[in-house]
């Protein structure tokens, strides 16, 4: 499903975030991506979304080479990756249901069909309640939660969250995970990037260990 | 259908975002408006200029002098053939004789002419040509000179040229002012417009990061401006309209001491829809502008 093949990442000001990162993640696979801040974990999953390309080396998602992707084509390839991000990105001038609404409303679909896949995504990471709520007035985990249901509603085969228990207590660290085993089970591809040891021991799966931007 | 239901919502969208900030909304509404309502009145005035020319019947006359010493029956058979010619309307005889006593009479100069020895006057038809076109006056005037026993064909067409020529001055006057402000309209637009992308950058950065095509992205901003663009086309229709009304009310009476009936027109149909369009049209434009120069820098990172 995603394949990295010597993949060097180098930003603009001569910083080297990956070095020379090879690796393979099956379809259906739930991975950790772990390391220190810095290490390259937010790096390794932007070249999967294609937020950034590699300098060097290839990465292939579902086939497509990151490296060499036409813009055009970036939209289709994002439609099918759930993004979940540390700090949420949600947007305040519009409700918990507006904001899940939009990757729908991106793809066209017919409102009615629309709003019963939003309902059924907020329902399964528990906001059904609070769907009118604007995301200001959420707490954090809701606010992760929120941005997972933004992240699934699309029914996507690849999730990636980066950090997504950072910031929260061990409870809705566990509620958290306990969602994405869900999504696991179904046969979504999962990359999930922590440090949190917590996680890692409670929900163990395959981890790849970056230290400073190159694989353990 | 899904496109057009997507488009109805943008344009739902577009409509809501203008009524959020009805201040500003307004004020970029009438700023257009104003800007549009001069090249449209000028319009409007050179449309009543050209009415009333129309109006005033005046046709160009075209004054044919014939060689001296033309019989009397030729002067019948040309007579004829004028009379039967297409591109004339009425053709009036008037003799030599006839000629001297109007100069006598009309000019004064009854004393010089009395010292004449002989009249020196040729006989003359004036002939009425259907046309006002001065080209095909012209080529009239022409064929006429052709004619046998026409010595010399004088078209009297100068005042005519002068009003054309005004009249082209005019619209190309009001060609200038409305590029002119059309360059204005495009250009508050595009300003409008890069604030918009500026307050709505994080939606548009969450957008892209969720797989949203460009055109998804462009979208409600074109609306925004095409919207923005047919409000100020309407608020220059009412304002021209209004200002119409008013001009026309007191131009009444000063129409009736001068036993005319004369009115500013108002703007037809099909002028009011052009207006309405091209209005759109620019207001779309503007946006293009701005949303092409601006988008691109918004990539997620």
């Amino acid at each position: 499903m995603i394949q990295f093949n010597q993949v060097y990442k180098r930003y603009p000001g001569g910083h080297e975030a990956l070095k020379d990162v090879s690796c393979g993640i099956a379809e259906g696979e739930m991975v950790y991506l772990t390391g220190h801040s810095g290490a390259g974990k937010s790096t390794l999953l932007k070249l999967v979304a294609a937020i950034e390309r590699p300098t060097s080396g290839s990465v292939l998602v579902k086939g497509q080479n990151i490296r060499s992707i036409k813009r055009e084509a970036i939209p289709a390839l994002r439609r099918n990756i759930g993004l979940i991000f540390q700090d949420h990105k949600l947007l305040f001038d519009r409700s918990a249901f507006d904001n899940v609404l939009l990757p729908l409303q991106i793809c066209g679909f017919d409102p009615r069909e629309a709003a019963k896949r939003v309902r059924a995504a907020l329902d399964k990471v528990g906001l059904l309640a609070r769907e009118k709520a604007n995301p200001v007035a959420l707490s954090g985990g809701e606010q992760q939660r929120l941005c997972i249901a933004r992240a699934i509603v699309n029914r996507p085969n690849i999730l990636l969250a980066d950090e997504p228990t950072g910031n929260l207590d061990v409870e809705y660290a566990h509620e958290i995970m306990a969602i994405f085993q869900s999504f696991h089970q179904v046969g979504v591809t999962l990359v999930i990037s922590t440090h949190d040891e917590g996680v890692l021991q409670n929900f163990p799966a395959r981890a790849l260990h970056l230290k400073q931007g190159e694989l353990q | 259908m899904k496109a057009l239901r997507e488009h109805l919502r943008v344009l739902r969208e577009s409509l809501q975002r203008l009524l959020s900030t009805p201040g500003a909304s307004l004020l970029s509404i009438l700023v257009t408006g104003i800007a549009l309502s001069l090249p449209v009145g000028g319009y409007v005035l050179l449309q009543s200029m050209q009415s009333l020319d129309a109006r005033l019947g005046t046709t160009p006359q075209i004054s044919l002098y014939l060689a001296s010493g033309t019989s009397a029956t030729a002067i019948e058979k040309l007579g004829e053939k004028l009379r039967g010619h297409d591109a004339i309307a009425a053709v009036e005889f008037v003799s030599r004789d006839a000629a001297l006593k109007q100069l006598q009479e009309s000019t004064g100069l009854a004393d010089v002419t009395a010292g004449l020895a002989q009249n020196p006057l040729p006989d003359a038809y004036i002939v009425h040509p259907k046309t006002r076109e001065p080209a095909a006056l012209e080529a009239l005037r022409d064929a006429l000179q052709g004619y046998p026993n026409v010595e010399h064909a004088q078209l009297d067409s100068a005042w005519l040229r002068k009003l054309e020529a005004m009249l082209d001055f005019g619209r190309l006057a009001v060609a200038l002012l409305a590029a002119m402000l059309s360059f204005a309209l495009v250009a508050i637009t595009f300003n409008t417009i890069r604030l918009q992308i500026l307050t709505r950058r994080q939606e548009i950065e969450v957008a892209k990061l969720i797989g949203a095509t460009d055109t998804f992205i462009r979208r409600p901003f074109l609306y925004f401006g095409m919207l923005q663009g047919l409000l100020g086309g309407i608020s220059a229709w009412l304002l021209v309209s209004g200002i119409l009304f008013v001009l026309n009310a007191s131009l009444g009476d000063l129409a009736r001491l001068y036993a005319s009936n004369f009115a500013l027109q108002s703007l037809t149909p099909a002028d009011s829809l052009a207006l309405l369009v091209f209005s759109a049209y620019l207001g779309w434009l503007g946006a293009w502008f701005s949303v092409s120069q601006h988008l691109w820098q918004i990539e997620p990172r």
